[in-house]
């Protein structure tokens, strides 16, 4: 999640107080990972420096930050390239899989059970986030269907690689 | 999420199950329970046998070894009028193509079964109305059931298998042939209503994300159960023993079903 770009994109709906902006932050993006408020301050003041956002004068009151920040054009520009572009796909998992199979057929160790096991694992969290998306309001409910996609696709690579670990094993040792 | 299988009664068993069509063994030694209420998923890739399971459990087809039980009784010296029967009144079923009679409206054919089973007719249709509000599509009674779209017939489907409060449901490849959106919205349908009232759901299904909705999940292999569930110890799982690795022959389920 890129912090910068995301309050920059909150920016973009209206002019707003850090506090604000971090209160939404947390609720859309945070997911039990809250935003310190520093970091706000500090990437709004970076954004400034970088002409993407504007901050307006201190107005008077309580609290660290009384400023209303505002997006720039170049920001808004910034915000629509961003996102426009693609997000790098990342096999995250797929690398820590791919290791542990390949050393476990390596090293004549049961490859078929760790992907057992593995699938195992993956189904129970399938089983958790459905549940989530059964009783969560509509935002839990789209990040629990982004994990499940992908959790499927684990899954179906988990499936063809047991399929395929006789091949594998043969390719491993051939090496 | 994982049902404890050990204070509830057992209301299908099947113990060291084999099925064979022809020269093809489709199902070897399949040993499972599943307890009252819950909510049982069988995974499996096309031609593993899953559906032979789903076909044995309901008493569709007999084994050609081993026993199946439902709420203690033996299926196998049943004879086909009694399983007929059974079928009928304990047991409802979907299917990936709801089966549903086309030219009948829906309010019909939710209400078909009730009337096999000698129910007044205006309780029948009173009650076919019931499900179909549940199952959100009470607007469509009188429509004819050849003009509703997939995901409407197959609301219907559950709104029949249900409406009869069967012990167990049978569902196999429930939303096979519907849209991520609409299949979701079948198993939630399905599986919430099925708590609600009690009944035992056995899904059987190649999609991770439907199986997701059961409270347990098994695997079938080659004709062989291996179960997908970590058990939380050895001791809580006395069918979790994986079966002995599989040989060559191929299962096909599918092809005989």
């Amino acid at each position: 999640m890129s912090v910068p770009l995301t309050l920059l994109g909150l920016l973009e709906r209206e002019p707003s107080h850090g506090y604000d902006l971090k209160r939404d932050y947390d609720a859309f993006f945070g997911r039990g990972k809250q935003l310190p408020f520093g970091q706000v301050y500090a990437t709004l003041g970076r954004l400034a420096r970088d002409g993407q956002v504007t901050a307006g004068d201190a107005e008077p009151g309580d609290g660290p930050d009384r400023k209303r920040y505002a997006i720039t054009d170049i920001g808004r520009h910034v915000v629509d390239t961003w996102l426009a572009e693609p997000v790098e796909p990342e096999p995250h998992l797929q690398t820590v899989l791919f290791a542990k199979v390949t050393l476990a057929l390596m090293l004549g160790k049961p490859a078929a059970a760790y992907l057992d096991t593995q699938r195992a694992a993956h189904i129970r969290r399938m089983q958790e986030l459905t549940e989530i998306k059964r009783t969560g309001p509509l935002v839990d409910t789209l990040l629990a269907d982004h994990a499940l996609f992908h959790l499927e696709a684990d899954l179906r690579w988990i499936d063809l690689t047991s399929a395929r670990l006789a091949d594998l094993a043969e390719a491993v040792r051939n090496r | 999420m994982n049902s404890p299988a050990v204070t509830r009664g057992r209301m299908i068993e099947t113990r060291h199950v084999a099925k064979n069509f022809g020269q093809t063994s489709a199902l070897r030694d399949a040993s499972l329970c599943v307890a009252e209420g819950e909510i049982l998923a069988v995974m499996g890739p096309s031609g593993s046998g899953k559906s032979t399971l789903l076909h044995c459990m309901a008493g569709i087809y007999t084994p050609d070894q081993g026993e199946v039980l439902f709420d203690g009784q033996l299926l196998n010296t049943m004879t086909e009028a009694d399983r007929t029967r059974l079928r009928r009144t304990a047991f409802g079923f979907v299917f990936q193509f709801g089966q549903l009679v086309p030219e009948l409206t829906t309010a019909d054919n939710v209400a078909l079964p009730l009337l096999l089973n000698r129910t007044k007719r205006k309780v029948a249709y009173k009650t076919a109305g019931t499900w179909l509000d549940r199952l959100g599509i009470g607007d469509k009674g009188d429509r004819r059931t050849g003009e509703l779209s997939g995901g409407e017939a197959q609301r219907v489907a559950v709104a029949r298998a249900l409406a009869l409060a069967p012990k167990v449901i049978f569902a196999d490849e429930p939303t096979g042939s519907l849209d991520t959106l609409t299949g979701e919205k079948v198993m939630d349908l399905m599986t919430g209503l099925a708590r609600e009232q009690g009944s035992t759901v056995v899904i059987v299904t190649h999609d991770a994300r439907v199986a997701a909705y059961a409270d347990r999940v098994v695997m079938v292999r080659d004709g062989l159960l291996a179960i997908a569930d970590l058990p939380v110890s050895p001791a809580d799982a006395p069918y979790g023993a994986p079966s002995p690795a599989a040989t060559s022959a191929s299962a096909t389920a599918r092809g005989a079903s």
